[in-house]
Parts: structure tokens; C-alpha cells; sequence
């Protein structure tokens, strides 16, 4: 199977040396289907490549680092709507690890722009944005609804100019999940950048990227997270009071299980190897399940994480109300 | 995937897979004397949305690296044509290497003619036409510029003809090879031309930009000077990446507009649009 291509090869990189052409074009089309084709480009840097492969890696850094100038402007887009009420700007996830300059930003591809904001101020906020030139991409009323009532994010917004998407979280799991974070505290953790911009520092980092990864959703894109995972790892666990801190943030905010899989499904695939659990072997299939074209496979495994992923998100009864709503209004659209 | 093929347009290579053996077979002749990639830029997917659909009613949905959402499936007869349109959509919205433009080239000497317009401006045909008149084909669709050099890279793909465009360039190119005439196609009546053994041949070598002509199907004879600051602009919007790459794009395009003259020639037949445009190479390129 090609996602365990593309996790060998990112866990040894040496091991594309001895690629033939058909393992670098599975090895390439899998990548570009899980989003890591820059991440893998910056990881193959400096190793002996034929010469197309050369130019497809070389083209998905370019492509990178043009995404990277453009998700940094979008921070800055976005400090200067929210900054002069003086709400703070906490960036979550690739933008948080290029804002850095954290290996976790080597090669990132980064879409929405995705923030954090006190629960607090999140009107003022989306005030704040719809006048800077932000409007609403859903005008569908139930899902206005559902997302102000239940989820951790003010419905996407869309800049009108610039067409790009951000994301305004208040919390980092949907209201309706069973584990409730302590988004004031994340936020309280929070670390200045020099341009007045904030990230969470390293260890909520982890434990946001091991929530988004295995308590929410349905695993779809998860190996790019779990990568995300293993740089900062590789980044910040040399220091031997990390792991404690980090242990220490998952138990605050009710993710130490989360965190724990986390470590071990990163050992498992990028790293030194470690046990795992009967259950850790099925996310391992379903992060591994893709083939050479980069298309999904296991369906039988995709549609279990997804109903997993809509159980973990909200309690029975009003998860039928939602799907029977759901199904209705796609009936009606066709 | 259960069928595949390799093949490389100029300096892009592409793997097709489909879950039928026609589209395939189709592009394996039409595409037999061109080389194949080791390792291809990009893939294309032809597959069924459901397994029984394969069958009947079978319809071909197009998905690749890079993929439009909602893109409307195909019925099977039309094949070649969802192939085609994969890759063009893989150029589109991947290339990165190039500046793609969305215009019609042919070389000369070393020095490329490109001709870029509205669909049915006439920008394929013309090229075709001109293709069966000893210029070198670069391609109907897209042209490459390459950022670091400034130079011109051809895509000679098969030459997409639509409509009344399949009748004139059958009668001007009798020895041409053909594929199957796709009717009731989104566009209307569709059949591909091979592009000639020379423009095969010749696909790696790039050419020297050197002029820039707009042409507009339909109109009276008629012949205007277009600014670089109105050429910018236009190509701009006939390139597809040109956001995407950036301040190399940017370069590349000013740099172009810049270097080259353009002109913009309406024209109410093809011997018309002929005749402008030998005039105009020879008094401008």
C-alpha cells in the first residue's frame, strides 16, 4: 500500500534511493493526495533523485513558499482587522508553524487561514472581520445555525478580494464533543511573535494538532497531522521537561488520550517504532489507506472513522436529527 | 487502476488510468509516436463513480492531482475527450514550472508566433492551418513560457477542433490522423488532429518568442497596435497560473510583453487571417 510507501520514506528518507521509477510515481502521487509533496520535497532535500522527480519535488517547494508568503500575509491581513480592538490573535496550525519558523512549516501546504480568539470577543471579531472585507461563504441558514450553536468556529469566511478562507475558532473541539477543552487557558498560554501575532506554545501546539487529529473528525488528511506531530516532537523533545509539560497540558484540557495515541501512532509510523494497541492498528490502517494513484482505499474502514467522527461530535439523538435535516436538504437540492 | 498509459507533451509527462480499456486504446494510438515519461508530473484518473456504472449507463468522471469539484462526468463515447480534459486540468491548476499561457504557437526560424484569444476566436485553427503551411506546431492550447529563460516550450497536444473548424482543416490537411468524431460533447461537435511527425519530433526545443496576435473569428478585415500595458492585462487573465507563481510569473510576463510587438487582427475568413499574419511575420518577427 502507498501510504506506508510515503511514511517510510518520510520516517527514512534514504530509503528513495533505491526507488525504481514506478515507486517514485507511486511515492509522489500519494503525497500529493495527503498534502505532504512539500513536506516530502524539503525531507528529500539533498539526496540523489532522478532527474523528474528532482523537478516535481523543486516545484512543490516553490509552490510552498509561495503558500507560505501568501499564509503570512493572511496573518497579517487578519492582525490588522483584530488588533486595533485589541483582540488577540492566537494562529493555529500551518500558519502557527511558519509564523514560527518551526520545521513543522517546511514544505506545509496551508489553506484556510485558521485562528483563535476569547470565546468572549468572537463577535466583536466577526464584526471586526466582516468590515475589513470578509463576507460569509455559507448562506445556508441551518448550517449558520448549527455552526454558531454548536461548533468551535464562527461559520468560514471568505475575504472578498483575496479569496481566501479563515477559519475563527473559540475553542478547539465542536460545543457538542464529550471532552471540553480549556480554550482560556490555551489562550492564557499563549506566546507573543515579534509582530504582534501569538501561537500556542509548543506542547499546545501537540495537543491541539493530537484533538483536531483523533478526537475530531473522521481522519481524512490525518497523516499530514500526525506528521505535523512528529516535527514538533522531533523539534521540542530533546529537552527533557517537554514531554512532562506536554503531559501536563493534555491532562488540563481532557486530551491525554488523544496525546498518548498521538505519541504512539508517531513512534509507530516516523519514528523508532514502539507497541501498539489493537486499536492504534486500525488507525494506522486508516491513515495508511491510500494507493499509487492517491486514491482512498479500505472504503469499509473510511466509512467506520467517518461515522466514528460524526459519534465523537455530537450525542446520538441529535446526531439523527442532524443527518435526517442533512438528508432532507440534499434531496431537495437535487 | 485497471487500464493505464504513459505519455509526454513536450516537457510534461502523464499517466492515465481508467477503469475502461477504450479511452485508453484510443490514446495509445493517437498519442503511439510520442515519447513516455519515466516518471510523470501528473495523473489522471477516469473512473467510474459507482462499480456498477462501469456497465451500465456507464459515464467517465475525471479526477487526477488536482481536481475541479462538481466537474459533470462524460458518457464513455466521449473518452478521449475526458482524458484530454484531464490533463489540461492537471496544467491548469498544477504547473508550476511554467508560466502557462492559454494561446495557440507555431516556430519559425527559432522564433515562435503566439496567437491567445477567446474560445472561438479561432487561436486552434489558425494554428493548425499554419501548421499544414511548414511552420513548426507548438501546441493549440497552452503555451509554456519558461521563467528563468524567457523562452517558449511547446505542448503539442492533439489539436482540439470544434464545429465547423473539423471540415476546414480535414480539407487542408488530407493525410492528417484522426480520432473519433465526439458529437454532442459540452462544446458542441469535437474531433482531434494529431499534430504532424515535425511538430513530434521538435517538441523538446524551445523557440524565441516574437510575436503576439490576438485574432477575433467573425469580424471585417481589420488590424490594431496592442500596448504592452493592454497585453499584460490580457495575459493575465489567459494564464491560469499566472497567481500561483507569483513574482516569477509576474517577471516573466512583464519581461514578455515588453520584448515582443502585438497586434490584434479581426478577420471574416481563414485565407484572410492567413495572409495578415505572413504579412505581419514578416514585418515585425
Amino acid at each position: 500500500m502507498s501510504g506506508a510507501l510515503l511514511a517510510a520514506v518520510l520516517r527514512d528518507p534514504a530509503r528513495a534511493e533505491r526507488l525504481d521509477a514506478a515507486g517514485w510515481t507511486a511515492l509522489l502521487g500519494v503525497a500529493r493526495a495527503e498534502q505532504l509533496i512539500g513536506s516530502l520535497a524539503w525531507r528529500l532535500d539533498g539526496l540523489a533523485k532522478p532527474a523528474a522527480a528532482c523537478g516535481i519535488l523543486a516545484d512543490a517547494r516553490a509552490a510552498a513558499e509561495h503558500g507560505r508568503t501568501a499564509a503570512l500575509w493572511e496573518a497579517e491581513m487578519a492582525r490588522r482587522a483584530l488588533g486595533p480592538a485589541g483582540i488577540p490573535v492566537v494562529l493555529l496550525k500551518g500558519t502557527a508553524f511558519v509564523a514560527t519558523g518551526l520545521s513543522a512549516g517546511q514544505g506545509r501546504q496551508i489553506g484556510d487561514l485558521d485562528i483563535l480568539v476569547p470565546r468572549d470577543r468572537i463577535d466583536e471579531a466577526e464584526s471586526a472581520l466582516l468590515t475589513a472585507g470578509w463576507e460569509w461563504v455559507k448562506p445556508d441558514p441551518y448550517d449558520d445555525i448549527y455552526y454558531r450553536r454548536w461548533m468551535h468556529e464562527l461559520p468560514p469566511l471568505i475575504h472578498h478580494e483575496r479569496d481566501r478562507m479563515i477559519d475563527v475558532h473559540h475553542t478547539i473541539l465542536p460545543l457538542t464533543a464529550r471532552i471540553t477543552p480549556d480554550a482560556a487557558a490555551l489562550i492564557d498560554s499563549r506566546v507573543a511573535l515579534s509582530n504582534g501575532l501569538f501561537v500556542l506554545p509548543p506542547e499546545g501546539m501537540i495537543v491541539h494538532a493530537a484533538a483536531h487529529l483523533l478526537a475530531d473528525g473522521d481522519l481524512q488528511g490525518g497523516l499530514r497531522n500526525l506528521w505535523d506531530i512528529r516535527c514538533l516532537l522531533d523539534e521540542f523533545g530533546e529537552d527533557a521537561t517537554f514531554l512532562d509539560r506536554l503531559a501536563a497540558c493534555a491532562a488540563q484540557h481532557g486530551l491525554t488520550r488523544e496525546v498518548q495515541r498521538a505519541l504512539r501512532l508517531s513512534a509507530h509510523l516516523f519514528g523508532d517504532g514502539g507497541r501498539l494497541t489493537v486499536a492504534d492498528r486500525l488507525y494506522v490502517r486508516r491513515l495508511l489507506a491510500r494507493d499509487g494513484w492517491g486514491q482512498p482505499t479500505r472504503k469499509l474502514i473510511e466509512l467506520a472513522f467517518y461515522l466514528r467522527g460524526h459519534w465523537l461530535r455530537m450525542p446520538p439523538l441529535m446526531l439523527a436529527r442532524h443527518l435526517w435535516t442533512k438528508w432532507r436538504k440534499d434531496k431537495e437540492a437535487r | 487502476m485497471r487500464h493505464s498509459t504513459m505519455l509526454r507533451i513536450g516537457p510534461v509527462g502523464f499517466r492515465v488510468g481508467s477503469d475502461w480499456r477504450a479511452p485508453v486504446a484510443t490514446l495509445n494510438e493517437l498519442y503511439r509516436d510520442y515519447p513516455q515519461p519515466d516518471i510523470p508530473d501528473f495523473n489522471v484518473r477516469l473512473f467510474a463513480a459507482r462499480p456498477w456504472r462501469r456497465w451500465v449507463r456507464p459515464s467517465v468522471h475525471i479526477a487526477g492531482d488536482f481536481v475541479l469539484p462538481e466537474s459533470a462526468p462524460l458518457p464513455l463515447a466521449q473518452g478521449l475527450l475526458a482524458a484530454e480534459m484531464g490533463m489540461n486540468l492537471q496544467m491548469a491548476l498544477g504547473q508550476r514550472r511554467y508560466l502557462l499561457l492559454h494561446a495557440s504557437g507555431v516556430e519559425r526560424d527559432g522564433k515562435a508566433l503566439l496567437m491567445t484569444g477567446e474560445s472561438g476566436a479561432g487561436k486552434s485553427t489558425l494554428a493548425a492551418l499554419l501548421m499544414t503551411r511548414g511552420w513548426r506546431l507548438l501546441g493549440d492550447e497552452f503555451v509554456l513560457i519558461d521563467p528563468a529563460t524567457g523562452m517558449a516550450h511547446g505542448f503539442p497536444r492533439l489539436i482540439s477542433l470544434k464545429n465547423e473548424a473539423i471540415a476546414v482543416m480535414a480539407r487542408a490537411a488530407p493525410e492528417g490522423r484522426w480520432g473519433p468524431m465526439l458529437t454532442d460533447t459540452p462544446k458542441g461537435t469535437i474531433r482531434h488532429l494529431v499534430p504532424d511527425a515535425r511538430a513530434i519530433a521538435a517538441m523538446d526545443r524551445p523557440a524565441r518568442p516574437a510575436l503576439l496576435l490576438f485574432p477575433n473569428f467573425g469580424f471585417d478585415a481589420a488590424e490594431r497596435t496592442v500596448p504592452a500595458s493592454e497585453c499584460f492585462v490580457r495575459l493575465t487573465q489567459a494564464s491560469t497560473n499566472y497567481v500561483a507563481l507569483a513574482e516569477p510569473g509576474f517577471d516573466a510576463l512583464a519581461t514578455l510583453v515588453r520584448s515582443i510587438p502585438a497586434r490584434a487582427i479581426d478577420y471574416p475568413d481563414t485565407t484572410s487571417a492567413l495572409a495578415s499574419v505572413e504579412r505581419l511575420w514578416d514585418a515585425l518577427a
